[in-house]
């Protein structure tokens, strides 16, 4: 065993990686523990009560069945997946659509004006989602200014009715996780020397081919973060489906979150919350693979 | 578990192949004999800047600058960081539209047009290889933007991999290479695109000094064999001089002295160029009298230089004199000959090739003075030793203060 140590660690080295030492592991546990006692605890509690079953009161029973995993191919709930995937897709791409022009815009602005346009970005986080949610509301209510604005330029003859519409619930998802589509590429964007861009232009490539060939690729790493960051919390999204969608287009996270509160079926919630995390983490593998590949 | 600790075993085992060693080598016959290599350089135009500015909001980093360089040639851009020589570059290149004035690019005005559309490539001080392509799609790179047919393409790109010794290295990716062979994919992807000019923009400065001499003599040698303009940005002035056939002298965003290596080190014609390029004693002096075709000047009392007067302004009374260091002989006796005059020695530095002199003159007069050390056992010159200096009158050269 000593004599593959060495070879080993110069290997583990030379792809720089290596174990952390003593004072390596000192440093990360409070991070460990942060991790065991909020993230293992809770999925392992999850993952038992997705086996279990659930008395007339709602209380746990804890009695092994598969009941919970087999009531999930239910049409009903396959059919809210289908939509929970299409609106996260949806909002994935409109999201780096969006985020990627600005994100790439303040990456290149000089310095002064880059960090005023990030704080632009941040601001929001310094106030409440959900009273940022509710003045989405109210903005878009049908008596609400974009309706009044609407109708005066004679845009629409009716009143706005938007709210409480699948669109709504698209405009709030979009605002909620734009920010998280931005950082990350803007991170990227902001590594990328300016003299791979002047190299392509000097080798003949114009700016459509520079953007598609030089710059899309170097900033892979942040786009990949991007569409992680957004896409798996907005599958699992439910305050902005229930507010502003009027819960009339439940997506999964609202059945899940159902399940623990009106339906009293922890179980089955359990079971839903286990499944979609062995979804992500399937999901997050296989990009994380492409993204190492492309490096 | 085998698998996984031969991997990076393998992958250094392929770094350490016979062909990487070939650090610096360009793999091209021997450097035409002299009376070739000095194959005058067309006198045709290839680039032509006329009255060219370039401001950036109150700063104007280039004013005025006429420039003519000819086909063929390999012109430097020499002068200290923030002289404007990058940026006369970046304008050559297309990056940076001039405020005023036209860039003439075969007699065509290119000044707005952008660098995609330039037949003109340029090799990064950064090198800018991109780091998500091979070495082979990095040379293929400016082929495929301009639309070549695949099978040219392969082709152009195994000669250019030939062209600077790379062989065999297509399939690498950038971060496996050292900076040596990044830089010569540098090369090879500007030059496999067939510019009209490159440019280099301080290609040298992140080698250490025995790799940056030997790439200098290799791409001196690249140029004569391409034919092809190079203009070459640097602030190293020993770099200029082994590399150049002309040199443009930039200071403070204009051409302070164009020239070719000899004229430039031994005629400046200004104390910027004097004291920038090589070594210089900057002396001022007075004028005693003047005729047509010499001048007697005081430097200090007793201290007298008869030099040639042609540089010399009608009714100046003072002259700015740049001497060599290496131009002043030292004796013990006195000289038979004119502009010689006594001194003391008051330090004496070792300097490897070359001992350094400080020599008290006169006075506040001092003066520095280089001496090849003859022998290791034997110090000529020693502190305190009263000696004689003497300069020949056209090593003296009266220089315009700037």
């Amino acid at each position: 065993m000593t004599t593959t140590a060495d070879p080993r660690a110069a290997a583990a080295a030379a792809s720089g990686q290596r174990q952390p030492g003593t004072t390596g592991w000192m440093l990360l546990s409070p991070m460990l523990l942060w991790l065991a006692l909020f993230v293992v605890a809770p999925t392992a509690i999850l993952f038992v009560y997705s086996f279990c079953q659930r008395d007339e009161l709602g209380q746990v029973v804890f009695e092994f069945t598969w009941e919970n995993y087999a009531r999930i191919a239910d049409p009903v709930y396959l059919n809210i997946l289908v939509r929970s995937l299409w609106y996260a897709g949806l909002t994935t791409a409109i999201c780096l659509i969006v985020g990627y022009p600005v994100a790439y815009y303040i990456a290149r602005s000089p310095a002064q004006r880059r960090s005023r346009l990030l704080l632009l970005i941040m601001v929001p986080f310094w106030i409440s989602f959900l009273l940022r949610t509710y003045a989405w509301i109210s903005l878009l209510k049908a008596e609400g200014p974009f309706s009044a604005l609407l109708r005066w330029a004679h845009l629409i003859a009716q009143p706005l009715e938007i709210l409480y519409t699948p669109s709504a619930v698209m405009i709030g998802l979009v605002y909620t996780y734009l920010p998280f589509m931005i950082l990350p590429i803007f991170t990227s964007a902001e590594k990328l020397d300016n003299s791979f861009i002047e190299a392509s232009l000097d080798l003949g490539a114009g700016p459509w081919r520079t953007l598609a060939h030089v710059i899309i690729p170097l900033t892979k790493p942040g786009i990949f973060a991007g569409i992680l960051l957004v896409f798996v919390p907005s599958i699992g999204m439910f305050a902005v489906t229930d507010l502003m969608g009027g819960a009339k287009v439940p997506m999964i996270g609202n059945v899940i979150q159902n399940q623990f509160t009106q339906a009293r079926d922890w179980p089955f919630g359990a079971a839903l919350g286990i499944t979609f995390l062995v979804l992500f983490v399937i999901a997050f593998w296989f990009l994380h693979d492409r993204g190492e590949a492309r490096r | 578990m085998n698998s996984d600790e031969l991997a990076p075993k393998e992958t250094s085992a392929a770094l350490n192949d016979p062909s990487a060693q070939l650090e610096w080598e360009f793999r091209l016959p021997p450097l035409p004999p002299s009376p070739a290599s000095k194959t005058p350089i067309s006198m045709e135009t290839m680039v032509e800047l006329r009255s060219v500015s370039k401001r950036f909001g109150s700063v104007t980093a280039v004013d005025a600058v006429d420039l003519q360089i000819r086909k063929g040639e390999f012109l430097t851009l020499l002068g200290p960081s923030g002289c404007g020589k990058t940026t006369i570059l970046r304008m050559l290149a297309g990056f940076e539209v001039p405020t005023s004035g036209q860039i003439l690019l075969e007699d065509k005005d290119v000044s707005g047009v952008p660098p995609y559309r330039r037949n003109v490539n340029q090799v990064f001080q950064s090198y800018a290889i991109f780091p998500h392509l091979t070495v082979a799609e990095n040379i293929a790179f400016g082929l495929k933007m301009r639309h070549v047919p695949r099978e040219e393409r392969e082709r152009r790109v195994g000669e250019a991999l030939e062209l600077v010794s790379l062989k065999g290295f297509g399939k690498r990716r950038p971060h496996e290479l050292s900076g040596g062979q990044r830089q010569r994919v540098a090369f090879a992807r500007a030059l496999v695109c067939q510019p009209k000019v490159l440019l280099l923009d301080e290609p040298f400065s992140a080698l250490d000094a025995k790799l940056r001499h030997a790439m200098q003599l290799e791409v001196k040698h690249l140029q004569r064999q391409l034919g092809i303009t190079f203009v070459f940005v640097t602030h190293d002035q020993e770099e200029a001089l082994i590399m150049s056939d002309r040199i443009a002298v930039i200071n403070r965003g204009r051409i302070d002295q164009l020239g070719d290596a000899t004229d430039i080190y031994h005629s400046p014609a200004t104390s910027f160029t004097a004291d920038f390029i090589g070594e210089a004693n900057l002396l001022s002096s007075e004028i005693v009298y003047k005729n047509g075709v010499t001048a007697h000047v005081r430097l200090a009392e007793g201290v007298e230089l008869t030099v040639r007067s042609s540089a010399i302004r009608d009714g100046a009374s003072q002259a700015l004199l740049s001497v060599r260091p290496e131009k002043i002989y030292i004796t013990r006796n006195k000289p038979m000959k004119e502009n010689a005059f006594k001194a003391v020695i008051e330090e004496e530095v070792f300097r490897g090739a070359m001992d350094e002199l400080r020599l008290r003159v006169a006075g506040k007069l001092e003066l520095m003075a280089m001496v090849a050390n003859e022998s290791a056992h034997e110090r000529a010159w020693h502190k305190g030793d009263t000696v004689f200096c003497a300069i020949h009158t056209d090593d003296v050269v009266v220089v315009e203060q700037k």
